[in-house]
């Protein structure tokens, strides 16, 4: 009997439940998120608004549906672009090595070395804040530790003998490594993939937070939890939905990729 | 001739010191015909096989010599040149089964990868032919194998589907990089007849690289013997066995386990 596999189930759920809420969020939210509301300000959790509501009378379940979408979109789009370029540039290096690999790894290294935040802090500044902005200044940052992790397995897997077997038969370099040897580090950069988004929620909430990531009329969940610092104490349930959903969001895709580890 | 190896040197330069692997090492291999290189572990026979199969890097070492196939040069001709011979002209069977498959396709796929690099042909027609090979080196039930993945299937099975792979476009030269020593006695001598009657029945030629001697005894007309780099001896099978020049062959085949008649297994011991 095979021992079943609770952290993949149980991230599953948490990530399955929290994809239903965002993609709502993109169609249907219960309150207009960005309708202002001077009777129900900071007013506490009830039945019509789950959440209570914010300083200027908003509900926030519809921020926090409505924010988790954004916060999900930047995620998605980091890691995308990080995935594609780190990749592409892993692929390189590992499979050809030499002077390629040389020249290449040292343009990661200088990247490496800045602090992801700090570098889409730079990028920011320099082309100005915005959803967009943010994704590229972000994906940029994680294209690095993508490209290691993927070069180490290609340094791997081309000397094994079915690399060389593809090569006698006549093979193009390309189909090498795209057709023989990726499918094989799916499940590496899989969950490379799963961490990588998790550290790009918490990058877009930082950047937000500093105040330079998404702009206000965009609710994201970093940008929310910016401004619920300043109600702790008045409306702890502001800090308390969006903080706990921001966790959810990270637990379940951290249960997953533990999960598929160990599957 | 079919193929000719003159005076290859083959030298790695990618540590300080550089260091000589194969030196003046000359073959030649006439078609439908069966050479034997033998060899200890690290005399250079695996390497002399990978640089005839154009498998060597380009950098971080230093080929001089000739290896013709055809009149073409192949350690010198253009990349694509040597992709369109690689796979079709000349295959190679590897050592281990086990990792010589790629774990993530379907053996059918694998099969037919040749054939989808250096043919025309439709995916029906490949999958056809496909089949045909998987029968050839009589893999029970092909058409189950064809959608099996690597690990479903046994180190010999594996080693069938090789030589399947290898064999699909009808090669002018097989190298089979020591095929049966990961497997075990029974499934060697299996291994070694479905070599033979390939040879046989296609006039397919092959360069058996091997430290088993008496394997190399039973299947090749010629045996070249190689110690550091360097060929020792040359000669047919049966002058090699019987009257060794070398004192080096002496010892190769005096280390032959025999087992004699009439002595019992305590004596052997």
């Amino acid at each position: 009997m095979k021992k079943r596999n609770y952290n993949l189930l149980l991230g599953g759920i948490i990530t399955g439940i929290m994809m239903v809420l965002t993609l709502t969020g993109f169609f249907y939210t219960p309150f207009d998120p960005e309708k202002m509301d001077a009777a129900n300000k900071l007013s506490g959790i009830s039945l019509t608004h789950i959440m209570g509501c914010d300083n200027f009378g908003r509900d926030i379940f519809s921020r926090v549906l409505k924010g988790c979408g954004t916060t999900f979109t930047v995620a998605c789009g980091t890691v995308l672009i990080g995935t594609v370029f780190g990749t592409l540039i892993g692929a390189f290096t590992g499979y050809f090595g030499g002077l390629v690999d040389e020249v290449l790894m040292r343009i990661m290294d200088a990247l490496f070395a800045f602090p992801s935040l700090l570098l889409a802090l730079v990028f920011v500044s320099l082309f100005g804040s915005g959803k967009y902005h943010v994704i590229i200044a972000l994906g940029i940052a994680f294209v690095p530790s993508f490209s290691r992790i993927v070069r180490g397995e290609y340094m791997r897997c081309r000397e094994l003998d079915y690399v060389k077997s593809a090569r006698l038969s006549g093979a193009s370099h390309l189909r090498i490594m795209f057709v023989h040897i990726l499918p094989n580090i799916f499940t590496v950069l899989l969950s490379s993939v799963m961490i990588g988004f998790n550290n790009a929620v918490l990058a877009e909430a930082g950047l937000t937070y500093l105040g330079i990531g998404v702009r206000p009329p965009d609710a994201s969940l970093g940008e929310m939890l910016s401004s619920a610092q300043t109600y702790l104490f008045s409306a702890p349930w502001y800090a308390l939905c969006t903080g706990g959903t921001m966790i959810l969001m990270i637990l379940g895709f951290s249960l997953m990729s533990e999960g598929l580890k160990k599957s | 001739m079919l193929l000719e190896v003159k005076d290859l040197n083959i030298e790695f330069h990618d540590h300080l010191i550089p260091e000589t692997v194969v030196s003046d090492v000359d073959l030649t291999l006439s078609e439908g015909e069966i050479l034997g290189l033998v060899g200890e572990s690290g005399s250079g026979k695996s390497m002399t096989a990978h640089a005839i199969a154009g498998l060597l890097s380009r950098h971080d070492m230093k080929k001089t010599g000739e290896i013709l196939f055809d009149g073409k040069n192949l350690l010198t001709c253009p990349r694509e040149e040597l992709r369109k011979i690689q796979g079709n002209d000349i295959s190679v069977i590897f050592q281990e089964p086990m990792t010589s498959l790629n774990p993530v396709k379907k053996i059918g796929w694998q099969t037919g990868e040749a054939l989808r690099l250096h043919t025309d042909l439709g995916p029906e027609e490949i999958k056809r032919k496909v089949l045909k090979m998987l029968e050839l080196v009589e893999l029970p039930d092909p058409e189950l194998v064809y959608g099996q993945y690597p690990h479903e299937l046994s180190g010999g099975m594996r080693q069938r589907v090789m030589i399947a792979s290898a064999m699909i476009c009808e090669p002018k030269i097989l190298i089979a990089d020591e095929p049966t020593t990961a497997l075990d006695v029974t499934i060697q001598a299996q291994i070694t007849a479905l070599l033979k009657r390939f040879h046989e029945t296609r006039h397919t030629a092959i360069l058996f690289i091997s430290h088993d001697l008496s394997l190399i005894r039973t299947l090749c007309e010629r045996v070249i013997v190689m110690r550091q780099g360097r060929v020792v001896e040359t000669g047919t099978a049966e002058e090699i066995f019987r009257q060794p020049k070398e004192d080096y062959t002496k010892l190769l085949i005096e280390a032959i386990p025999k087992c004699e008649r009439g002595k019992s297994m305590r004596e052997i011991l």
